[in-house]
């Protein structure tokens, strides 16, 4: 495939620090900031508190499901449950969480063990996790409907108070997607088992040889993948109030695509936290404010879509063929 | 333990398996009711799934990172290229499947030009494709309700003591697939590629010509797929490819082929298929919800893919 096929033309070494490398790197906010810079031009009136507020809301939750995707693809799985996951965690959210959140509480950790041994299960048994993912999407669709065959179901109140912050000159969404993308690029980038977790993608031979385990990097990851799931279906539930059993099905390619988007690679464990966010609220951004904005008909906001993203991968892959 | 082996290296053959056993299944519920209906509904049904699988097979052979996730857009497509071509006259027929695949095969075009120029992963090219074709297909087929015409609509309905003629077109394709796929210079150059793709390169393999021609079969095997379910549902719809996204990967993967690619098989596509419809057929007669069929279906996958074994790591 072409990753690895490119890997192997061009020696990678000589592109230890170069111009167009850098550039790469501030790839992600360069097309976030063109999106924002779009919106202001096309409407200066988004660019105020509550603008921000009402326009980056929903990129929350599906920064939280970019981050999940990014956990799993940094030890080169790919997760194609991930949005029906976020969905069933909303309804468990908007029922059960709110009736009786022992039980609530309780089915979220199994969530999150579930994730866990999806892990162990894929690394014991050595099985290609879109295969064991696609199953699993299956599943927590199923479990979503039953829980809650029509929409409906209520935020808990402490949730919709979180979600409904108003912090002094700041937007809560901005607050939020800060701290998250700050927390894991911590956690991820500059912890020393950050580094192994990275290493397990990116040369998981070396990784075993020096002695840690293979097992508990993928374990770790899934549960990490899991964790960010829950927060993005809680984050889900508590802007928009109520659930449905569908509405976390988008998520799993948004994921998938803010990964990329923010520089993130299929293989070899070459992720960016806070690329990923940034990539998340570019394709929020994208997604409706700007083409509403750009009174771009609703038949066409989805191809408009498909076409932003098209773009910026097409202005990364001319800066990367540079790189070489 | 060589014999256990054996068998275990042919998951191909659970795929058939797991048909029969959950027929059986279905059939003991109903008391022997509906056996050979049950059949013919599968075999009508499968088709569908092992004409896009086919593509996907190979698509998913050339390796990882190689899957057409546009197949959902552009079945949705063709099949109101082709109910709008063919107008509902039966002489527009032959144009009109023409058309759906023309549609096919230049979707796969475009999707091709875009992992090459711009070196995007198929998985997102692909994808940022089908977003692409979905608003085209909003456009085009909005408000369309034209009817296939009769003739068209009787073949894809047409039976032979119980035998789909589709099913049996269909099973004639599978094995000249499995030709291409095993004894052409093609087949092998894609199974190669998708072992190691820098190997096959100096072995003087033409990657990029392979790996075009890969993208437009799929692709065309979308567009005729399209055409043939606005026939056999008597009409286009948007969303009427949706379900072949999640399904053609199933049929490919449970019917033996590698994810990781190098590895295809043609024989477990049908069986894989005939498992997945069947297995839906038996949860209906239980007369189960919704949810539980899904959960049902999720758990089924993973059981095959688990109890097939995963691959030992090919580098």
């Amino acid at each position: 495939m072409s990753a690895a096929t490119e890997a192997g033309r061009r020696p990678a070494i000589f592109a230890s620090m170069t111009l167009p490398r850098a550039v790469r790197a501030a790839l992600p906010a360069l097309s976030l900031s063109l999106i924002l810079i779009a919106i202001a031009y096309l409407n200066p009136r988004a660019m105020s508190y509550f603008g921000f507020h009402l326009m980056l809301n929903l990129a929350i939750p599906i920064a939280l499901a970019t981050l999940a995707q990014m956990f799993i693809l940094t030890v080169n799985e790919l997760d194609l449950s991930i949005g029906t996951f976020v969905g069933f965690v909303g309804c468990v959210t908007a029922t059960w969480l709110r009736d009786a959140p022992l039980l609530g509480v309780a089915a979220l950790l199994g969530c999150i063990g579930v994730y866990a041994l999806l892990g162990a299960l894929i690394y014991l048994r050595n099985l290609p996790s879109i295969v064991v993912t696609l199953g699993m999407s299956f599943v927590w669709q199923g479990l979503a409907i039953l829980l809650l065959p029509k929409p409906g179901g209520k935020a808990p109140e402490w949730l919709l108070g979180l979600t409904g912050l108003k912090p002094p000159f700041v937007p809560f969404p901005i607050v939020a997607a800060i701290v998250i993308a700050v927390v894991v690029h911590i956690g991820l980038m500059r912890t020393s088992y950050g580094a192994i977790l990275r290493g397990a993608g990116g040369n998981p031979n070396a990784i075993a040889r020096a002695g840690w385990s293979l097992l508990k990097t993928k374990i770790a990851m899934f549960t990490l993948a899991g964790i960010f799931g829950v927060l993005s279906g809680l984050a889900l539930i508590g802007i928009t109030t109520s659930a449905d059993a569908n509405i976390g099905n988008g998520y799993t390619l948004l994921s998938i695509a803010g990964v990329i988007l923010g520089g993130g690679e299929f293989v070899g464990g070459r992720v960016s936290p806070i690329g990923a966010v940034m990539g998340a609220l570019t394709l929020a951004l994208a997604a409706s404010p700007l083409l509403t904005f750009m009174h771009i008909p609703p038949d066409w906001q989805v191809g408009a879509n498909g076409a932003i993203l098209i773009i910026v991968l097409a202005a990364r892959a001319l800066i990367s063929r540079r790189e070489g | 333990m060589t014999a256990v082996r054996g068998v275990l290296a042919k998951p191909w053959l659970w795929s058939f398996v797991g048909a029969l056993v959950v027929w059986l299944a279905a059939i003991t519920f109903t008391r022997g009711y509906g056996a050979g209906g049950m059949i013919t509904a599968a075999l009508s049904l499968a088709v569908f799934m092992v004409v896009v699988g086919i593509g996907q097979m190979f698509v998913i052979t050339l390796g990882p990172g190689n899957v057409d996730l546009s197949l959902p857009a552009n079945i949705g497509l063709a099949s109101a290229v082709a109910m709008k071509t063919m107008a509902g006259s039966d002489s527009m027929v032959a144009v009109g499947l023409v058309a759906a695949l023309a549609s096919g095969a230049a979707i796969g075009i475009a999707n091709y030009l875009l992992i090459w120029a711009l070196r995007i992963p198929p998985i997102i090219a692909t994808l940022s494709a089908s977003f692409i074709i979905q608003s085209v297909d909003i456009s085009y087929g909005r408000g369309l309700q034209i009817k296939p015409p009769p003739g068209f609509a009787d073949f894809t309905n047409l039976q032979f003591f119980g035998v789909p003629l589709l099913a049996i077109l269909t099973a004639l394709f599978a094995i000249a697939a499995g030709i291409a796929l095993h004894r052409t210079i093609y087949g092998r150059s894609v199974v190669a590629i998708g072992q190691n793709a820098r190997a096959a390169w100096l072995a003087g393999i033409k990657v990029g010509r392979v790996r075009f021609i890969t993208y437009v079969l799929s692709g065309t095997l979308g567009g005729l797929n399209g055409a043939l379910l606005a026939g056999y549902f008597r009409g286009a719809n948007v969303d009427i490819g949706n379900e072949y996204l999640l399904a053609s990967i199933a049929v490919v993967v449970i019917g033996g082929t590698s994810v990781a690619g190098g590895k295809a098989n043609v024989p477990g596509i049908w069986g894989a298929s005939l498992f997945l419809v069947l297995l839906l057929t038996m949860l209906n007669t239980f007369g189960v919800s919704a949810g539980v069929r899904l959960v049902v279906t999720g758990l089924v996958i993973i059981g095959v893919i688990v109890a097939a074994g995963g691959q030992t790591a090919e580098r």
